[in-house]
């Protein structure tokens, strides 16, 4: 056997194993920093999640705070700006910088606990579909497609024109509605796991359903679900702003970013700057998550890297 | 072939049966339209009778089957702020949201082929980073807050185009943009990944070694193969489009059924809104329906058997 041969054989044998971050932290961070998107989607992650943990006291201002002798004040680099405010303030004379910092905390928290509650649903039914097969499955993957036929963005709006907008509601709307690639992907890959050996093996030698599922099943289909809710995490941070911009999602006192740029958009003809920066922090937090989304799909399934 | 497509009409059914009591439920769940609909004065017995009127008083499952008979006679109930049947109201202004989803499909090919087909062809150089760069940050960018910037550059600061409104062809540049860009960055994409995979088969290396242009190579015997994966993804972004033609719609002041919706919704006209979610479905099952027959065009070996 030639050495190229062999390193071959070992990438093979690699590939079908299981990655586990705990010991390989150091084999995971050579990784990551050997990626240069990785590394920057890092960074961008981490900065967003310091600022919302130490919103308090990274903020110049109280965002709430109003000012009205302070209204619409340009940012600290045009003329009329000063350092008091670097981004400006808004139609309130409120901080815009201070207004972004604590906006972090709900897209965040809305993005993270909605993406808990869409996977939870989805894996559970896309276990249960891809496992039992039969009539489950049937009824399960037609509620898919009456769920994939009625767009995300019309289904939260009706809900939550219904339920009333409030931070819970909107957390579950967001995860209710957004189970269903889960369900899917979880579903294909178990139709898959389920016919290899050592499941038959587990099932002739009498293990339950439960435990094969939890057990032999489960451990082998998490890395898709990993790549995936971290790549929801951001879409759902857009979709909350999208909600909250329309004025069903997260409602005033709570800053959030897709609630400062529907205020913004008002004053657009004389003050950009009050719409402008909530966008492009919405866009880098995405852009960061998606950075550091890529990275994870790309170790742990190698087979999606091959296609790039 | 004829049983394939009859085939999947079967399997419609099921789909729009779940969907009928998805709206159900919702609407059910809507608690009080008779609070909604009564004015201040209405006494107990006003509303007793209304509420007889309505059919609340009946059980759940005997409400359902009422709601699923009128369903089937297209009857939606009244819009109770247009005091008119819900259904031709969404169904009016189905052109204008047709109009502005077909622009926005316009302007994500023009943007996509190219940009894919390039990224693909010269792989690894400055082009394909800049196009792939490009299209990462289009799908990280909320497109509402693209539609505010482009209002901010061309309305605003240039005063090129008109802010909102419907009318002339300068009305639809921005909301077409707004929409198309989002669809562009996943379709350049998909284009590039689907392209790179058909450029590594064998019979393109043959077609390269038998001295064919490289332009018939690309474009006669890569791109058509390319295509199938994208037409299922354009058809999936049915549900997208017209999902961003309710945000779009309400920036630009777009007199389609999206800015419709929102206004039902703020306003609780649940009428319109049942309608509407029925019609936006109906929509999105065709075209995944059409897509799914377009295959067999693109690809003859696929036969449906």
């Amino acid at each position: 056997m030639s050495a190229s041969m062999e390193t071959q054989t070992q990438q093979l044998q690699g590939m079908g194993k299981p990655v586990r971050p705990t010991g390989q932290l150091g084999r995971l961070a050579r990784l990551l920093f050997k990626s240069k998107t990785g590394t920057i989607g890092l960074m961008i992650v981490v900065s967003v999640v310091l600022m919302s943990v130490f919103a308090g006291a990274i903020a110049p201002h109280d965002p709430a705070k109003t000012q009205v002798s302070e209204r619409l004040k340009p940012p600290m680099w045009v003329e009329g700006g000063s350092a008091a405010n670097p981004l400006g303030t808004d139609n309130l004379g409120r901080d815009v910088l201070s207004r972004i910092i604590y906006g972090s905390q709900v897209s965040l928290l809305v993005g993270i606990c909605a993406v808990i509650v869409a996977g939870a649903i989805g894996v559970i039914l896309g276990l249960v579909s891809g496992y039992y097969g039969g009539w489950i499955d049937s009824v399960i993957m037609r509620t898919v497609d009456a769920f994939l036929a009625i767009p995300n963005i019309l289904f939260m709006l009706v809900i939550l024109a219904v339920l009333g907008p409030s931070l819970m509601t909107l957390i579950l709307v967001l995860g209710f509605t957004n189970w269903v690639k889960y369900a899917r992907i979880i579903r294909s890959e178990v139709l898959g796991v389920k016919e290899r050996d050592y499941v038959k093996a587990a099932r002739t030698v009498g293990a339950s359903n439960r435990r094969i599922i939890l057990t032999h099943i489960l451990p082998n289909v998490i890395s898709s679900f990993i790549v995936v809710s971290t790549l929801s995490v951001a879409t759902t941070i857009i979709a909350e702003a999208s909600l909250s911009f329309l004025g069903l999602g997260i409602q005033p006192p709570t800053v959030s970013w897709g609630g400062m740029l529907s205020d913004g958009r008002q004053y657009l003809a004389t003050s950009w700057w009050v719409a402008t920066f909530p966008g492009i922090a919405i866009t880098v937090t995405v852009l960061g998550i998606m950075f550091l989304g890529d990275w994870l799909r790309d170790v742990l399934d190698p087979r999606m890297k091959a296609r790039k | 072939m004829r049983q394939y497509l009859l085939k999947s009409l079967l399997q419609v059914i099921p789909v729009l049966f779940l969907i009928s009591v998805i709206v159900f439920v919702l609407v059910y769940c809507t608690g009080d339209p008779v609070s909604l609909m009564l004015s201040d004065t209405a006494t107990d017995e006003d509303r007793r009778i209304l509420i007889a009127a309505l059919g609340l008083d009946q059980p759940l499952h005997v409400q359902y089957f009422t709601f699923i008979g009128h369903l089937l006679q297209g009857d939606f109930g009244n819009s109770f702020r247009y005091d008119m049947p819900a259904l031709p109201i969404v169904l009016e202004r189905l052109p204008a949201t047709f109009e502005l989803a077909f622009a926005a499909m316009l302007v994500a090919t023009v943007i996509s082929f190219p940009l894919g087909i390039l990224s693909a062809t010269k792989r690894n150089s400055f082009l394909d980073i800049l196009f792939s760069g490009s299209s990462v940050l289009g799908k990280a960018m909320p497109h509402f807050w693209l539609g505010i910037m482009l209002i901010l550059l061309f309305a605003v600061e240039l005063k090129a185009l008109p802010v909102s409104g419907r009318g002339s062809w300068e009305h639809l540049i921005l909301p077409a943009f707004t929409l198309g860009t989002g669809i562009a960055a996943e379709m350049t994409r998909l284009i590039r990944s689907s392209m790179l995979e058909i450029l590594n088969q064998d019979y393109i290396r043959t077609a390269r070694s038998k001295g064919l242009l490289e332009s018939i190579v690309v474009y006669k015997h890569a791109l058509r193969n390319s295509m199938i994966p994208v037409v299922t993804i354009m058809a999936l972004q049915t549900s997208t489009l017209i999902g961003g033609t309710l945000i779009t719609e309400t920036i630009f002041s777009w007199p389609g059924m999206g800015q419709l919706i929102i206004q039902a919704v703020n306003t609780r006209d649940m009428a319109i809104v049942q309608a509407a979610v029925f019609v936006v479905a109906f929509l999105v099952i065709i075209s995944n329906l059409l897509a799914d027959l377009l295959y067999s065009v693109l690809d003859p070996r696929i036969t449906y058997n």
